[in-house]
């Protein structure tokens, strides 16, 4: 038998001589397209690697006939981009920001590169519209804890909201009135119902007016006798509908409670000038920018 | 009756220690798996003690035929109900890791329900517990039947799956519990890993043992594949895994390997699991069931010899194109990617003799479903096995990595290939094991066919376009010299293609759904489905038997 050639009848194929489990195995050639294409891709790596690094030696590795290494094609495109972009950012950096309004396409391309840099280090915490969440400031509407003209908001982004061991950050420490004891829980109680009036949510009761006194023994020194805020010490207005943490009863207790201390971190140790300038113009450029104060002081006038 | 005294008394010991260590447990994790561990022990010390016939009254339950005699089957069927079984929770914990991640509401707020959690649950679920049961137990079924020879070491076979099911419910409970090692597809702790090893060495032994014992002068060309499996996959799984725990009573270890160098181990191991746990492993299945089902010679014997040697020899080198363009050295990426490129045509081989196997049998793949199944995924198989090359060039892969590309072709693998395959060798199975006439529906063999197929269409076609879009617009400079787009915009246009995908899943799931059911009525022997006629390959009960009638 085993001499004996067996033709499989569909193919007309010679049958190898071995059978597994009624498994027979055709004599067939390995299909020529396949073998070149094998050969082919064989090729194509032996000239990859004479091409680029490949071969390990003992303390290196071949470097590849064309001088190529991911770093270096890294740091030219990398230098590309910076060219690109240099005479723009030199520009920015050189002009301090309260003259960038005066030119109006160097302030165009600030605001353009100040979104583009604000959508990579911002968006975290501010959300990518800048509409913020409980606790990160909405960057759309005109209320400011420290001040919306560019350079507070330039000044802000540069030192940050209490960063730790940075002296030039922007620091306010609302003290915790009820955890610390320094009021009763029905003072809190109180003047958390003064809060609520002075917002405009409540009508006023006998706990409020009791409240508008722990207010104005406690509060008005930072927030102001009428709730209006501070802006030099970043106490927010407490007349507004536009709350940071939340302005229903429970968060207000809970805020004047514990207090809170939000952070946001200063960028200077992190980002260079021109892109804290663009920044700037572009929160500025949000909806909610003020002119600078000597201008406003001027229109006042 | 000594030797009873003794097995049982070292499964009573083994569940003592494991109760000693879960008292002493340094993590809540550890005391977990301690408690789960003892009790396994504790249940065969008892039934080991009682003596009763378990096999039997299994077969009773599970309604399997007696033992002939002839074949070592009743692993294979517990094999065949576990793959179901585990096939279902994989892809269920697909779905909702898909949907978690259109809607992350549904993390729940709880870190047992998490994204991060579950989707090594999933992972492992369908590749480990799905993929391996459906290898070691269609392994145990090819190498008997084309070694004439039945499973060496019959006791050894039945820890093998038991052992193997053992480890699979600590690596899921551990993930879920939060125990992990972080490298991917080998996330169990130190201990689960040593208990693998061990029932890994048990199932070489009782392979190679039935391989040695052939009544056949030649290997058959599955077997080389099987064998090449178990063997590598062994070698990955110890190399990778080498590691220090921190306490012996606690589930926290550290890697012998750090920095570059863990990065390039694990992806060593990672991408030969690939290569050896899902490509030739399922090969080994595709050379049996696919000559059996269309009763056709395979194609090419000499193409097999050289696309497995060609093939084994290449995946090992190409796993660095994981990490290009990372702090890998270059040269070292060079490697990943030029054998991924020779790798083509190795892969193309077993597509290719799974193919042509069906000349002068084409008309079967109109008339006969689970041909069908099988010649889908051999078409998915050669698409992935382009795609992967294709990806690992670097000027590719620099667009495609780190997008839902990636995922969408290792679906189209996983999905495709291995799903598809695996399904039709349950279909093939079921009947020869439980001695039924044939399936119960070959109509519904043909639903579960289409269902897959579409939604395996949905998921890739949505995850290239996710992908491509991804890669687009992370890189995407505006004339100004900006970046156009922030993170979260990416992620908001990939919303509508991550519905599509978890369409795809839910697509596939029903089929997979459905063929459970169409096993269960095999197995429970209900009368068959009344239906239109469908072809399927002939079954000769008494041809299949070894040469040489063995005792059992």
């Amino acid at each position: 038998m085993a001499d004996e050639k067996r033709i499989d009848a569909a193919t007309g194929t010679e049958i190898k001589h071995h059978e597994w489990d009624g498994i027979q195995e055709l004599d067939t050639p390995l299909p020529r397209w396949w073998l070149w294409t094998f050969y082919a891709t064989i090729l194509f790596a032996i000239g990859y690697m004479i091409a680029y690094p490949a071969w390990p030696l003992i303390d290196r590795a071949t470097g590849g006939v064309l001088g190529w290494s991911s770093r270096g094609t890294l740091e030219k495109e990398l230098a590309a981009r910076e060219r690109q972009i240099a005479p723009v950012r030199q520009a920015i950096a050189a002009t301090p920001i309260t003259a960038l309004p005066g030119q109006r396409q160097l302030m165009q391309q600030a605001i353009e590169g100040g979104r583009a840099a604000f959508r990579v280090h911002c968006v975290q915490c501010h959300g990518s519209g800048a509409a913020g969440s409980k606790g990160y400031p909405n960057l759309n509407d005109d209320d400011w804890l420290w001040g919306g003209d560019l350079a507070t908001i330039e000044k802000t982004i540069t030192d940050g909201v209490r960063n730790p061991d940075h002296a030039a950050t922007r620091q306010s420490q609302m003290p915790a009135f009820g955890k610390d004891q320094l009021l009763s829980a029905a003072q809190v109680d109180d003047v958390v119902a003064h809060v609520r009036v002075i917002s405009g949510q409540d009508k006023a009761s006998a706990a409020s007016r009791r409240g508008a006194t722990v207010f104005a023994d406690n509060c008005a020194v930072c927030h102001g006798p009428a709730g209006k805020g501070n802006r030099t010490v970043g106490a927010p207005n407490l007349t507004d509908a536009i709350w940071l943490y939340g302005g229903d009863r429970e968060t207000i207790h809970e805020t004047v409670w514990n207090s809170r201390h939000g952070v946001m971190p200063r960028w200077d140790d992190k980002l260079d000038k021109a892109t804290i300038r663009m920044l700037a113009a572009y929160v500025h450029s949000l909806g909610g920018g003020e002119a600078a104060p000597a201008a406003r002081a001027d229109a006042g006038h | 009756m000594e030797q009873l005294v003794w097995k049982t008394g070292g499964w009573f010991a083994l569940a003592t220690l494991a109760f000693l260590a879960m008292l002493g447990a340094a993590d809540f994790g550890f005391a977990v798996h301690m408690a789960i561990v003892c009790a396994a022990a504790l249940a065969v010390a008892v039934l080991t003690m009682r003596r009763a016939d378990y096999e039997g009254i299994a077969r009773g339950w599970l309604k399997m035929p007696a033992d002939q005699g002839v074949y070592d089957d009743d692993p294979i069927r517990w094999g065949v109900i576990a793959t179901v079984f585990w096939g279902l929770a994989g892809l269920l914990a697909g779905l909702y890791i898909a949907l978690q991640l259109a809607f992350p509401a549904l993390n729940l707020g709880l870190e047992y329900t998490s994204f991060g959690r579950l989707r090594p649950l999933h992972t492992s679920a369908v590749i480990f517990a799905f993929g391996g049961n459906a290898l070691i137990a269609t392994s145990f079924y090819v190498v008997q039947r084309t070694c004439r020879a039945r499973l060496a070491f019959p006791a050894l076979a039945r820890f093998v799956f038991w052992g193997y099911q053992l480890f699979i419910v600590l690596a899921a409970t551990g993930y879920l519990l939060g125990i992990t090692e972080g490298r991917e597809y080998a996330e169990p702790e130190w201990y689960v890993d040593l208990w693998l090893t061990i029932v890994w060495v048990a199932y070489l032994l009782v392979f190679g043992g039935t391989v040695l014992r052939r009544r056949e002068p030649h290997i058959y060309v599955a077997n080389w594949f099987y064998l090449s499996f178990i063997l590598t996959i062994a070698m990955l799984h110890i190399v990778n895994n080498l590691s220090m725990p921190v306490s012996w009573l606690g589930s926290k270890s550290y890697s012998a390997f750090a920095g570059v160098q863990d990065a390039l181990t694990q992806w060593w191991y990672g991408h030969n699991a690939v290569g050896f746990f899902l490509t030739a492993g399922f090969l080994a299945m595709m050379y049996y069931f696919v000559p059996k089902q269309a009763e056709r010679p395979v194609y090419s014997y000499r193409l097999s010899i050289i696309h497995f040697w060609s093939l084994i020899f290449l995946y090992i080198w190409a796993g660095p194109h994981h990490l290009h363009y990372t702090a890998l050295p270059d040269w070292a990426q060079t490697f990943g990617m030029v054998f991924s490129i020779m790798l083509w045509m190795p892969s193309w081989g077993g597509m290719i003799n799974g193919l042509m196997t069906l000349n002068g049998a084409w008309d079967r793949i109109r008339t006969d479903p689970i041909i069908r199944m099988m010649v889908m995924a051999l078409a998915f198989y050669g698409m992935s096995t382009f795609e992967g090359p294709m990806m690992s060039v670097k000027t590719v892969n620099s667009l495609s990595h780190y997008t839902d590309w990636t995922i969408g072709h290792v679906h189209s693998g996983a999905l495709g290939w291995n799903g598809l395959i695996t399904f039709a060798c349950l279909y093939y199975l079921t009947p020869r094991l439980w001695k039924r006439e044939r399936l119960y529906s070959l109509r519904l063999v043909n639903w579960h066919f289409w269902l897959a197929t579409v939604g395996i269409v949905l998921y890739a076609a949505s995850m290239w376009v996710a992908g491509i879009m991804e890669g687009l617009m992370w890189r995407e400079y505006g004339a100004d010299g900006y970046l156009v787009y922030a993170f979260s915009e990416v992620v908001k246009a990939t919303f509508p293609l991550y519905l599509i995908r978890a369409a795809g899943g839910l697509l596939y799931l029903t089929g997979a759904v459905i063929m459970a059911w169409n096993i269960g009525r095999t197995i429970a022997g209900s009368p068959l489905r009344e239906e239109k006629p469908m072809n399927d390959a002939a079954y000769d009960a008494a041809a299949d038997r070894p040469l040489i009638a063995q005792p059992a």
